[in-house]
């Protein structure tokens, strides 16, 4: 078993707009194609060309339809990744300290060079944010791409995740959620960012953005947006009224 | 913690960052190559370039399995085995261009019309067709009738200007936003920003459209509309906003042809014209006079309701006709929403919205400009309502139609190039009238007089010979679709089978799959490529493929000419044809080779002009008969279109050093490009920036950079002349008279004001036997059938399901894992089912170019995309039955009408895999 360090003063995490992600995967490529050549192996891929490519992939976009009581259906992308929690299950279960998490800022990682890859740590993550690399026999997960957010070789603007810098739509924002000033904080606080699964305990440090309402009813008439007014209900009448209209220009 | 790992968090992941241009779709994104000893290791989006601002999607993040695919060519091919064995041997580049030669060079002596070059995925379009233009063929064309010709027809003919690829939502000043048939592509990551910007300042988004996925499901309200009824929404929209007089009259009076003055003399040869003064301008009364004005003179103030008593008979403006159309009850909510899968109240409150957002708040800018009348405006007034359409239009048989719909809609309510609305791209705003008119007239040895495609004014303009047979294979430019300004690509292989209107010798293709994913009627474009005549040679003789990996159009190739990678070759997104620019910027790019090809392959443009040298084309070679450019790079930097225009429009040599736009050719140019991330901009003034097609400061700015060689205006077009021109003819008048069988369709068609007809295919498929409407849609993560083969993208979109709706998924009693027969009056397809709830109930989908044929892409005959996915292309039939081999088409341009298909759905038995199955390719690439 791995003991977890106190609570750090930093807690760096993801902050995923459900309103505005589109479900384009460009954070899952992003991901895996600076994965695959920063860190220590590749993120591999097994029968790439087969009958059932299957590969390691720090982070997916998932769909969800919702059915509304009322109302048309909706459609959630949903991105999936670790989210570095506070009580991080994956840790404490880890049987060699190869799970860890950072004191300085909270994020988790695998020390790969102690993981033996048995699983235990993948079966512990409420959330599927694990995954076993099978070339590898050893257990990847998102890093919060540590290798580019402290990295001098990058040009500081580029010091964020791979997923944060490329997303199309602008959906994902990185920051330190325990600072309440910090831009992802000011826009949890705004939108009413959530926990994913808060049942399990695991105090989990990204967060998720509800969508926005959608689809008012059809019929549902605002007293401050009625139906529009008529002027006119045929040719002439219209042509009329623009001649007084124009007439008062 | 002291005893925590220390892991290496400044890795160096590359030595080198080179700076080029996408080419995973047609967004043209800047990226960051990133280089490690030579080797490209990661990509990234280009912070500073103007598509992408640094962002990148799937597609281009993965584009490193691009240049290391299996399937890649590796070398020439010649045909050894029958045409589709997939058997060939590898030949030189001599040997093979000598092979090309043998074909080319006799035609072109004697028949240059029975050589055919189309072109796919080709983004050189300007060069290609200027190629084409010097062998002297009629017969080019890209892929746009299969695309979107609809959308840029409609936009030029109307607004001059299109939504894509040549218009952009004003992004900063919108506030609500109506997306109608847009899937997840065109214009990919401009669209995703814009989308993540209007969000964040809560700007409302509404989506129009059969299925809820990407950027519908991530809009505010959702339409599930009934495909091909698109038309009949909008103009239930006009006919709301204007019984409530929620237009803009002054935009329709100053910008639009709303005043100008009709012919309405049903007696004359010009009735439903402009009534013109003797110098050819169109006439509106001028609210100063009350008499008569050119539209265009100073100072002239159009009044909108103008009429004119002549002879006993009045002469109204195109608004009393407008109001007399579109006031018809027929367009009520109540009478059209059940058709449109809607309810009234969801085009009601519509209505409502779009009126709120145009007129209740509208943007106004502090500043002053003037119009092309001379008029000074102290400020920028718009109305922030921005439209974009696309695909869900453009692919039905009335979508010319329902783009103009769109338009009128747009104009009514000011919303085009004012701020918050719509906006034009340079070089664009170009109206239909400023554009060439087709060039089809080939002599044996010499150049064709111009350019292919162009946009046709009236009968007169079509390319037929004085018998009036089509001049075109594609038959573009006929009877059956006048205005095909993009050609009917879709239809070479099927008009050069028949031999009507004649027989091909040689084809060539680029970049096209057109023996799969690209054609209708899939297995019967097979048959016709292996067609053979009574001697026993093939139908279409010589058949000459470019492309860079092995697709199952290769397989029918005789010759094979296999081209770079996108990160090996030099290209330019050229303001000559489909640059980069956006409404602030005229902008072009380059690709140049950021690393060398590993094995015998060339890009295929150099191999052109290297073909066009031994031709001894025009322009391709000097008076000693020399290559004229060394490659296509050379050809990048020296070519001149017109003295001082050039492929790129930066860095030209001037009188006092580099300079933009207009200059002498600078054979340093493309290393300026490179120093300057691969792209070049040039900024549209503010006064410019928006009302550009009546805006002096714009008309100037485009002189002086080049875009155009003199001022020039036009009105929005909502009465559209040159379509009332082909109905005039339809209706007898004139000396160019359309085949009697075509004229009640060019009646009802060519409708000089937007109209809605139901899609053509409904009057040959009983709708009662064949209730589903089937379309698809392209996968954000995958484009053509190009990603299908990459290894990282193929783990996210391997095969791709038919999505059934409620209504029929519980009516046919599916539950997961079932198979569907999905039958259509043409053929039918078993493919694997699953349930979507948010879709237009009527409505199943999947994503297309998912399924291959076994032995094609370098993949495992076994991978799901060869036994599980599959196309719909199957069940589309290229011709209307039983219309007299009308293809399947948008009457108006030609553009294939692949989302018209309907189908009936059984449960099936689950199939061992998809149904049908073909023979597999043998490939012409080891197995990876």
């Amino acid at each position: 078993m791995t003991t977890l360090p106190p609570l750090p003063q930093k807690k760096l995490g993801l902050v995923i707009d459900l309103d505005t992600c589109v479900g384009c995967h460009a954070c899952v490529i992003a991901c895996k194609g600076w994965n695959t050549q920063s860190q220590p192996s590749p993120l591999s891929d097994q029968d790439p060309y087969g009958a059932d490519p299957t590969g390691t992939f720090l982070n997916r976009v998932h769909g969800f339809e919702v059915q509304p009581p009322e109302g048309p259906a909706q459609l959630v992308h949903f991105p999936r990744s670790c989210l570095h929690c506070d009580d991080a299950p994956c840790v404490t279960v880890c049987p060699t300290g190869a799970s860890w998490k950072r004191a300085e800022d909270g994020i988790v990682l695998v020390n790969e060079a102690d993981c033996i890859g048995c699983g235990l740590c993948a079966w512990a993550c409420p959330y599927g944010a694990r995954e076993m690399d099978m070339a590898e026999g050893v257990m990847k997960k998102c890093t919060l791409c540590v290798d580019r957010i402290d990295n001098p070789h990058l040009p500081e603007e580029d010091r964020l995740p791979a997923c944060v810098r490329t997303c199309p739509s602008q959906a994902r924002h990185f920051g330190d959620l325990n600072d309440p000033d910090s831009a992802v904080s000011l826009l949890v606080a705004e939108r009413g960012g959530v926990d994913l699964m808060p049942e399990q305990g695991t105090a989990p440090v990204n967060k998720y953005l509800p969508p926005r309402p959608r689809d008012a009813a059809p019929d549902d008439v605002d007293v401050l947006a009625p139906y529009l007014d008529v002027v006119a209900e045929e040719p002439r009448g219209l042509l009329g009224w623009i001649d007084r209209t124009l007439a008062r220009i | 913690m002291k005893d925590q790992p220390d892991p290496d968090t400044a890795p160096r992941i590359s030595d080198e960052i080179r700076k080029t241009t996408c080419y995973m779709c047609a967004c043209r994104c800047g990226i960051d190559v990133h280089l490690k000893d030579g080797v490209p290791v990661y990509i990234d989006g280009n912070r500073d370039h103007p598509v992408n601002r640094g962002v990148l999607c799937a597609k281009g993040a993965a584009g490193l399995k691009q240049v290391l695919s299996p399937a890649r060519l590796r070398a020439p091919l010649r045909r050894t085995g029958p045409r589709g064995s997939g058997e060939f041997e590898e030949i030189s580049w001599d040997e093979a261009l000598d092979l090309a030669v043998s074909w080319l060079k006799p035609l072109r002596e004697t028949a240059p019309e029975k050589f055919a070059f189309f072109t796919g995925r080709d983004q050189s379009q300007s060069f290609t067709g200027w190629w084409a233009q010097m062998y002297g063929t009629p017969n080019y064309a890209a892929h746009g009738g299969f695309c979107s010709v609809n959308m840029a027809a409609a936009g030029i003919y109307t607004l001059g200007g299109s939504f894509w690829e040549f218009g952009a939502p004003d992004w900063d000043h919108a506030r609500l936003l109506l997306l109608f048939g847009v899937a997840e592509d065109h214009d990919s990551n401009p669209l995703k920003l814009g989308l993540g910007r209007l969000k964040a300042r809560g700007a409302k988004v509404v989506g129009i459209n059969p299925v809820r996925s990407g950027y519908n499901a991530i809009a505010d309200d959702w339409l599930g509309i009934t495909p091909g009824t698109d038309g009949l929404l909008v103009l239930a929209l006009v006919h709301e906003l204007l019984r409530a007089g929620r237009i803009d009259l002054e935009f329709l009076a100053r910008f639009t042809n709303a005043p100008v003055i009709l012919d309405c003399d049903p007696k004359s040869p010009d009735y439903g014209l402009a009534l013109r003064d003797e110098e050819g301008r169109a006439q509106v009364v001028d609210r100063r006079t009350g008499r008569l004005a050119p539209w265009d003179g100073e100072g002239v103030e159009p009044q909108l309701t103008g009429q004119i008593r002549r002879a006993g008979l009045s002469h109204r403006s195109v608004m009393h006709h407008i109001a007399d159309r579109y006031m018809d009850p027929a367009y009520a909510p109540e009478k059209v929403a059940e058709r449109c899968g809607l309810a009234p109240g969801q085009i009601r409150r519509l209505a409502a919205d779009l009126a709120r957002a145009a007129f209740d708040d509208p943007v106004v800018l502090d500043q002053p400009w003037t119009d092309f009348r001379g008029h000074r405006h102290a400020t920028m007034v718009g109305r922030p309502v921005a439209v974009h359409a696309m695909r869900g239009i453009s692919a039905h048989s009335n979508g010319f139609q329902t783009c103009r719909a769109i338009h009128l809609l747009q104009s009514l309510l000011g919303a085009v190039e004012t701020p918050g609305s719509m906006r034009f791209k340079p070089p664009y705003p170009k109206p239909a009238s400023a554009h060439p008119r087709p060039a089809f007239r080939s002599r044996p040895g010499q150049p064709l007089e111009g350019p292919h495609l162009g946009f046709p004014q009236g009968p007169e303009d079509l390319a037929l010979h004085p018998d009036g047979s089509a001049a075109r294979i594609d038959r573009a430019f006929t009877w059956e679709n006048p205005l095909s300004a993009h050609g009917l690509m879709h239809m070479v292989i099927a008009n050069a089978a028949e031999g009507d209107p004649y027989r091909l010798d040689t084809l060539m293709l680029y970049m096209a799959n057109m023996a799969w994913n690209s054609a209708m009627n899939t297995q019967g474009t097979i048959d016709m490529l292996t067609a053979q005549d009574e001697d026993g040679g093939y139908v279409i003789p010589h058949i000459i493929c470019a492309d860079a990996y092995s697709s199952e159009m290769v397989a029918y190739a005789d010759l094979v000419l296999p081209d770079t990678t996108y990160l090996e070759r030099h290209d330019c997104i050229s303001l000559l044809d489909r640059p980069i620019s956006d409404p602030d910027a005229a902008a072009d790019a380059i690709r140049w080779p950021v690393i060398a090809p590993d094995r015998d392959v060339r890009p295929f443009q150099s191999v052109l002009l290297d073909l066009g040298a031994r031709l001894g084309l025009p322009g391709m070679v000097d008076a000693e008969g020399q290559p004229t450019y060394a490659d296509y790079a050379d050809y990048i930097q020296m070519h001149e279109r017109r003295p001082g225009i050039g492929p790129l429009a930066g860095f030209r040599l001037g009188d006092k050093g580099l300079q933009d736009g207009r200059g002498l050719p600078n054979a340093a140019q493309i290393d300026s490009y490179i120093a300057a991330g691969g792209f070049h901009e040039m900024p549209v003034p503010p006064e410019a920036a928006y009302f550009k097609p009546w805006n002096r400061a714009w008309a100037d700015w485009a002189v002086d950079k080049g875009l155009a060689e003199a001022p020039g205006f036009d009105l929005v077009q909502l009465w559209c002349e040159p379509l009332r021109r082909f109905q005039r003819a339809a209706e007898g008048h004139g000396p160019h008279q359309p085949p009697d069988s075509l004229r009640g369709r060019i009646r009802t068609t060519f409708d000089p004001l937007p109209v809605w007809y139901p899609p053509l295919s409904d009057a040959f498929e009983d709708p009662a036997e064949f209730p589903v409407h089937a379309i698809t849609q392209r996968p954000m993560a995958m484009y053509h059938s190009w990603g299908g083969q990459n290894a990282w993208l193929r783990q996210i979109h391997g095969q791709n399901p038919l999505y059934l709706p409620t209504l029929w998924w519980n009516r046919l009693n599916l539950a997961p894992g079932d198979w569907v027969r999905v039958i259509s009056s043409h053929a039918e397809i078993t493919v694997p089912a699953e349930h979507m709830a948010a879709l237009n109930p009527d409505t199943v989908w999947t994503w297309n170019a998912i399924g291959k044929r076994k032995g094609a892409w370098a993949l495992d005959p076994a991978a799901p995309e060869a036994t599980r996915g599959f196309l719909l292309n199957h069940l589309i039939p290229e011709r209307l039955s039983g219309a007299g081999g009308w293809s399947n088409s948008d009457p108006v341009t030609g553009q294939a009408a692949w989302f018209d298909l309907r189908v009936r759905l059984e449960k099936s038995a689950p199939p061992d895999q998809a149904q049908p199955t073909f023979p597999p390719l043998r490939s012409p690439v080891p197995p990876p």
